[in-house]
């Protein structure tokens, strides 16, 4: 007899050169291992000072994302970066990839883009695999059914001289979504809704799959949203198992299997999902019809409630003190307070259909604060000029810029001023992480959107549209 | 054997999800080395928004050889994957993090790096919240720490990283000698 087994089971298994067992941990063998410039350069450094190499080039992809800027090159090419120290990490970063012969999409191509936007984009996040970057938010890519986790430098040493890394497995949680959802309401709406259910720290130790009539409803990139923010609740990784839209997303991207190999490939797929009878460390159960609009009001992602309602009351210190920084009192509602800035754009949201939405609202209208909007990558921007949203972006009054991750954490010189109010499609809300006092709310495209032309924090199901 | 034992004093920064964010803002992620970044550490909280440094702040009197042990509050470390957290600690002396709660990857991260993490319950960081300064002496290879006034308790640390710790083994050694079940396994792919 055989045991029913989870979708994590099932990657995890076909993927240990070696077991756990009480004395080691699991020899795990990576498929995918992405690279950007921010925390490879000392791993690289580590290889280097060891006289190693790198074990397989042909399972690593990198590009440049956190500390490219996002405004446009000169005439004469060249950009313009915050410092020369962020010049020389992307600088050292270009040549290390040259050096090992890494397949890297630079400034020249037009496959670079946010590292979490480019994987799927290109077909090289495929279901089944394992996949790992020196980034919390490679749980994007769990929205293929893949296992994916952010790793440490260290751990990108680990896996460029030996494609494994050592690790302990994960105890399992399903999150059952299941119900239609209300107009208004995406992806990004439903996993804050999840992480204020479970709780900020509620997914530590816990690999999550999400399940139910509500996930299996949403397309790639909705999916991919609900992955991306899985460590704000402490998960490594989200998972999604995948089915007919997966297979439909991949078909005959560049990286995806081609030929004969594409048959095999989904024949393998088909056999992931848990099977019916596997059981989970942890189920959640949620009803997605009851999920409105949902914002962040505090200073992490698990303090986050329906946009309409009130601030609730505590006397939990942290959440006092985070409220402080917010200058939020308790029992508000925020709903027309005053913002300073909109940020569009993150490997949360920044893909074609998350433009779209925010194209739709700023259609004929005007943004009341600064607006910058960040498209995932190269491909997405040429799409969205292909179908006039940088049009109505500009026409609005929103700044149309270059490709990368730019305010989500600011690294780029992409920020707010002290005690600015900025309504972020990112996904941390973290204290000075757009800026040193800036107070951030995470929020959806539409949402942000709607805020954007209000120039106050609105309820997208109420506002009316100027003539 | 002298990686077995640890012997310091405590300093309390008691805040419930101190984010890497805040432990090293995004602005030092730049460095291409992992020396120095103690000039990053807390930054918001030692400097101000002109960058200068703040009258009053909990580090002003910070000194690593009096208290090398870090208490922080629930979910230590949560956020993102960037060890130039744990760098940034080790850099500004700390060499223990006492939590009732590590973010994953903080806590991965840490213990590659030598720092080590100290899971405890409530109870214990409601004691060390009460009692700033107390005296812990740790016992690595016995997973176990004497919190002065409190008394002695365990704390969880799987065998792999203990060896690691106690004897200053690297990971990457230990995963190099397994190449041979690597490359079998690559094989049969």
């Amino acid at each position: 007899m055989t045991t029913a087994k989870t979708l994590f089971d099932k990657v995890w298994e076909a993927h240990c050169v070696q077991p756990e067992s009480d004395d080691f941990p699991a020899i795990l063998y990576i498929d995918l291992h992405l690279l950007h410039e921010v925390t490879s350069p000392q791993a690289f450094a580590e290889l280097e000072r060891r006289n190693l190499s790198v074990h397989s080039v042909k399972n690593c992809l990198a590009t440049i994302d956190h500390s490219t800027p996002t405004s446009a090159p000169n005439a004469a090419g060249e950009r313009d970066y915050i410092t020369a120290q962020a010049k020389n990490q992307v600088d050292t970063f270009l040549e290390n990839c040259k050096k090992h012969n890494i397949e890297c999409h630079a400034w020249d191509s037009d496959q670079r883009g946010i590292v979490h936007v480019m994987g799927p984009e290109i077909g090289a996040t495929q279901p089944g695999k394992t996949i790992v970057c020196g980034d919390s938010h490679t749980s994007t890519h769990g929205a293929f059914g893949a296992l994916a986790f952010g790793i440490g430098t260290t751990e990108v040493g680990h896996v460029l001289a030996t494609q494994c890394l050592l690790q302990r497995k994960a105890k399992s949680m399903r999150i059952n979504i299941e119900g239609d959802l209300q107009d208004s309401v995406t992806a990004k709406d439903v996993i804050l809704h999840v992480i204020s259910t479970i709780g900020v720290n509620g997914g530590t130790g816990y690999v999550l799959e999400y399940a139910g009539s509500a996930v299996r409803a949403m397309d790639m990139e909705a999916r991919m949203t609900m992955c991306n923010m899985s460590i704000e609740c402490g998960a490594r990784a989200g998972m999604i198992a995948p089915d007919e839209i997966t297979v439909e997303y991949l078909k005959g991207r560049p990286h995806s299997p081609q030929g004969e190999d594409w048959d095999v490939a989904i024949s393998n797929w088909s056999q992931l999902p848990t099977d019916e009878a596997a059981v989970f460390d942890k189920e959640v159960h949620i009803d997605a019809s009851k999920i409105t609009p949902t914002i962040t009001y505090g200073t992490h992602p698990g303090m986050a409630f329906a946009i309409d309602a009130s601030i609730p009351t505590t006397n939990d210190e942290s959440d006092i003190s985070s409220l402080e920084y917010m200058q939020f009192s308790q029992g508000e509602s925020i709903l027309g307070k005053d913002i300073d800035l909109v940020f569009i754009g993150s490997c949360t949201n920044s893909r074609i259909s998350d433009l779209r939405l925010a194209a739709k609202i700023m259609q004929d209208q005007q943004v009341q604060v600064r607006t910058l909007v960040v498209a995932g990558s190269e491909l997405i921007k040429l799409q969205a000029e292909a179908e006039g949203l940088d049009k109505i972006f500009k026409a609005a009054g929103a700044e149309w810029r270059e490709p990368g991750c730019s305010m989500c954490l600011g690294m780029n010189g992409d920020i707010g001023k002290p005690g600015d109010l900025v309504v972020s499609t990112s996904n941390r809300n973290f204290i000075g992480r757009q800026g040193k006092d800036v107070r951030t709310i995470l929020a959806s495209p539409i949402v942000a959107a709607s805020c954007a032309i209000t120039g106050k924090i609105t309820d997208p199901r109420t506002q009316e549209k100027a003539a | 054997m002298s990686n077995n034992i640890l012997n310091s004093k405590t300093f309390n920064l008691i805040t419930d999800n101190i984010d890497t964010d805040q432990i090293i803002p995004a602005q030092f992620l730049t460095t291409t080395t992992r020396e120095g970044l103690a000039a990053g550490a807390f930054y918001n909280l030692r400097f101000d928004d002109e960058g200068k440094e703040r009258l009053e702040h909990v580090f002003k009197n910070f000194d690593a050889t009096e208290t090398a042990i870090l208490v922080g509050g629930n979910n230590f470390g949560c956020g993102s994957s960037r060890e130039h957290a744990p760098w940034s600690l080790l850099d500004l002396g700390f060499k223990v993090v006492v939590s009732t709660q590590f973010a994953d990857i903080f806590r991965n991260n840490s213990i590659k790096n030598g720092l080590l993490p100290i899971e405890v319950d409530k109870a214990a960081l409601d004691y060390l919240s009460a009692n700033p300064e107390t005296q812990i002496d740790i016992d690595i290879a016995n997973t176990s720490c004497d919190i002065q006034g409190y008394g002695k308790i365990e704390f969880p640390l799987d065998e792999f990283s203990k060896y690691c710790l106690s004897n200053n083994y690297d990971q990457l050694d230990y995963l190099i000698s397994q190449k041979d079940k690597i490359t079998a396994y690559e094989q049969q792919l």
